[in-house]
């Protein structure tokens, strides 16, 4: 079971109304490397994982979510008083044809989210490699995204978002090492 | 809902707890994978211990966090109430 | 510590049309020489940490655009 929690993991501070920055940020929420992605593809994988990374897909899984809910925060904070006139102006238009200002899991070029972004293979060394890849997709979207804005509260918070992506990869990796391991030796740290 | 201004306590203590829940997420994912680090255990003990009590004191004045009987709610239930993370 | 940022000179031809960036850069953060992390590494204060997004000074790698400072130069 989950329970939500009313607060985000990090603060969101947006410095200006900007549109433009939420339709590229969108890449982060719907997709292939977002965090909707991260999160459904290790919730998803922990369940054919040997018992003693379970743990750790779990709970990174379940940290994605959080920064899902981060990024949900600077979409809605950068569109929530534009008109529809700045929503057009910022490459907009045909999602607010479509959705007004609802968030929707599309990436930046407007695809919509699909299962076919995350790959659960069974094979523990093939999933945990696709799930450390995912981790450095995502953190170069965060680069190419803070590339491209000039909203310093924003890209405080993508840092972190990014700093995060680093963390993940480093305990992926740990993870495959448990599993190198040869059975009955002990490792030295 | 009209526009209203939180207390800057609100986001004084809002990111003293930000700031304990994330060294726990950190030794959370560092114990997954070091499950006989001793040191990182007891650390993660103590702030657990301190998160609970900021939890409290800002549930005392900014209503739950937490859904699902996890906080209580005095009355009228105040889970519903504004404003959500996104919103501050 | 290692570096966070590489760099390489791309072969330029006479008939590229744009401008040539004559250095380009890429990032290798922490996590590609760290290996298993050893126990009792070095902390940051816990607000610190929360700024920073990390626990440990030898996970953290910084970041800004490499184009800003291409700007200034």
């Amino acid at each position: 079971m989950w329970y939500y929690e009313k607060k985000l993991q990090y603060p969101v501070k947006v410095s200006t109304c900007n549109p433009k920055l939420a339709k590229f940020l969108i890449e982060q929420y719907g997709g292939a490397d977002g965090e909707l992605a991260a999160a459904l593809r290790y919730l998803n994988q922990r369940y054919t994982i040997p018992d003693k990374v379970i743990g750790l897909l779990n709970d990174i899984g379940t940290e994605e979510f959080a920064h899902l809910e981060m990024i949900a925060t600077m979409v809605y904070k950068l569109t929530k008083d534009a008109t529809p006139e700045q929503l057009k102006e910022a490459g907009l238009g045909a999602h607010y044809a479509n959705h007004d200002k609802a968030l929707y899991y599309e990436n930046a070029a407007g695809a919509p989210w699909t299962a076919t972004y995350i790959q659960a293979k069974g094979d523990p060394i093939a999933d945990l490699y696709e799930d450390i890849a995912a981790e450095e997709k995502a953190r170069a979207t965060y680069q190419w995204i803070i590339n491209m804005s000039d909203d310093p509260f924003i890209n405080d918070s993508l840092t972190f978002l990014r700093e995060r992506e680093i963390i993940h990869s480093q305990r992926f990796r740990e993870a495959v090492e448990i599993l190198k391991e040869e059975q009955g030796k002990k490792r030295i740290f | 809902m009209t526009e209203t201004h939180l207390p800057k306590a609100y986001y004084d203590m809002l990111e003293e707890l930000q700031t304990v829940d994330f060294v726990l997420v950190e030794l959370n994912l560092y114990l997954d994978t070091h499950p006989d680090d001793l040191e990182a255990l007891k650390q993660f003990n103590t702030f657990s211990k301190k998160s609970r009590e900021l939890r409290d004191r800002f549930e005392e004045q900014f209503g739950p966090l937490d859904q699902f009987g996890h906080s209580y709610s005095s009355y009228p239930w105040k889970w519903n109430d504004t404003p959500w993370p996104w919103q501050v | 510590m290692p570096t966070h940022r590489k760099s390489y000179h791309p072969y330029i031809s006479p008939f590229d049309p744009c401008p040539p960036i004559k250095t380009k850069t890429y990032e290798t953060p922490a996590q590609l020489y760290l290996g298993f992390q050893p126990k009792g590494l070095d902390q940051y204060q816990p607000s610190e940490a929360l700024k920073k997004g990390t626990l440990w000074p030898a996970l953290y790698s910084p970041y800004t655009s490499p184009y800003e400072k291409n700007k200034r130069e």
